[in-house]
């Protein structure tokens, strides 16, 4: 296990103020919040920011972290002093977090895993379960043609002794066509299970493609690269191009200026109302790796009279 | 760890085939009834229909946003209407973006 240096990962001294670690928490969260952010690994960074400051803004966590000594290094291999007791092993946790909230495997050694929320459902005698959230991700084939899919979730279950166990479940669940990114399934009675004969919650389940090369999706519509060769953007060209709904002959037309997105429509994700797949031009230009593609070069050089830079002409080099 | 046999389990699209009550979009977003009608007073949430409280149903696109709208004022401990603020502006970001790529800038 490495050892997290949460001062580090807030980018404050150890000997910071609380305003100080609360404020430059802000600005972090501010950055790399996945609500509002735009940054490719927000998700990540703001659960390592946000663990950071769960420890740090309570002064007894922090009492406790501090504990451990500041003689360890952001990143380092762990392991917690003998008789540890990092006050308590259980904590509460929020009930919208992302990906249900899961903390390092540092930070469970100090402090312990996440219970269910406050209040306690044996203090009630009946009581329907909590509704639970989870993220998936398929592929975009998947929501062209729709799916079966075997999904394992680990999900918090309480057990004989009242204690929060891990347990894994598998269920298989039935991908429909035309599903979007951020839409979610929702599986009737498969969230927590209720108490004193409590109905059971629901499972939802956020859908995500996984990401692939080449193209990108916003909303129904899909994006994707399609590249071309000098000759074929600028003479046109019949060209097979694969998507998720399997190959197509695209008609690329003379002239083709890179950028250019040629429209396929209802070819995006499918549904009522059909997305449209939109291919993107760009241009490759071969390689002189030998003597002949570098007479073609020259060749290519000599039959135009042509400055690529003559948009530039004028300003300031 | 323990126990792992495959359930099969019938799914629906939340956002295509379903209407919440108020107390399934409550229980949805794991949040007291108090916190989802301060969002419905400041317009972040729109019931369809204008009854009282418990006749309240709602599209199922809300349910993203509802868990949006609380997982900022959480993260940011925001107030209703600053939630509200915070959604409008990031409601036009997402336009204004959009309406970039249309253009073809990105």
């Amino acid at each position: 296990m490495k050892f997290k240096d949460y001062y580090e990962v807030i980018g404050v001294e150890r000997t910071a103020t609380q305003d100080e670690i609360k404020r430059a928490y802000r600005k972090l969260a501010r950055k790399y919040h996945p609500d509002v952010s735009k940054e490719a690994d927000a998700e990540a960074r703001f659960k390592e920011v946000g663990e950071a400051y769960e420890v740090l803004k309570d002064p007894e966590k922090r009492a406790a972290y501090d504990r451990v000594g500041s003689q360890w290094k952001n990143g380092q291999d762990f392991e917690p002093p003998p008789n540890w007791n990092g006050g308590g092993p259980q904590f509460d946790a929020g009930e919208f977090g992302f990906g249900g909230g899961e903390h390092s495997d540092f930070f469970e050694t100090l402090f312990g895993r996440r219970t269910q929320g406050a209040g306690g459902p044996r203090a009630r005698t009946q009581a329907a379960g909590r509704d639970s959230h989870a993220q998936i991700e398929i592929d975009l084939e998947d929501a062209y043609r729709g799916a079966q899919r075997t999904i394992s979730l680990r999900m918090p279950v309480m057990d004989a002794q009242g204690n929060v166990v891990a347990q894994e479940r598998k269920l298989d669940v039935t991908i429909p066509k035309g599903v979007r990114a951020g839409q979610h399934l929702r599986l009737a009675g498969q969230g927590s299970p209720g108490f004193g004969g409590g109905p059971a919650g629901d499972l939802y389940l956020e859908i995500a493609f996984r990401p692939v090369p080449h193209f990108r999706v916003e909303g129904r519509d899909v994006y994707m690269e399609l590249p071309l060769a000098p000759w074929e953007a600028a003479l046109g060209a019949t060209v097979t191009a694969t998507t998720p709904d399997g190959p197509v002959q695209l008609t690329v037309p003379p002239g083709s200026r890179v950028g250019r997105k040629l429209r396929l429509k209802g070819r995006g994700i499918p549904g009522k109302q059909a997305g449209d797949l939109y291919a993107e031009l760009s241009v490759v230009l071969p390689p002189a790796a030998t003597d002949a593609a570098k007479a073609a070069y020259r060749t290519f050089e000599q039959a135009f009279d042509f400055d690529p830079r003559a948009s530039l002409k004028g300003e300031p080099s | 760890m323990s126990e792992s046999r495959t359930v099969f389990v019938q799914t629906v699209v939340v956002e295509e085939e379903l209407h919440l009550t108020f107390v399934e979009l409550c229980r949805a977003c794991g949040a007291a009834e108090e916190q989802v009608s301060a969002l419905v007073l400041e317009g972040v949430l729109e019931p369809i229909g204008r009854d009282e409280r418990s006749q309240w149903r709602f599209a199922g696109t809300a349910l993203h946003r509802a868990r949006r709208a609380l997982r900022l004022t959480r993260d940011f401990e925001l107030d209703p209407a600053g939630v509200a603020l915070a959604l409008a502006l990031l409601d036009e970001i997402d336009q204004l973006k959009a309406r970039l790529a249309r253009s073809g800038v990105r």
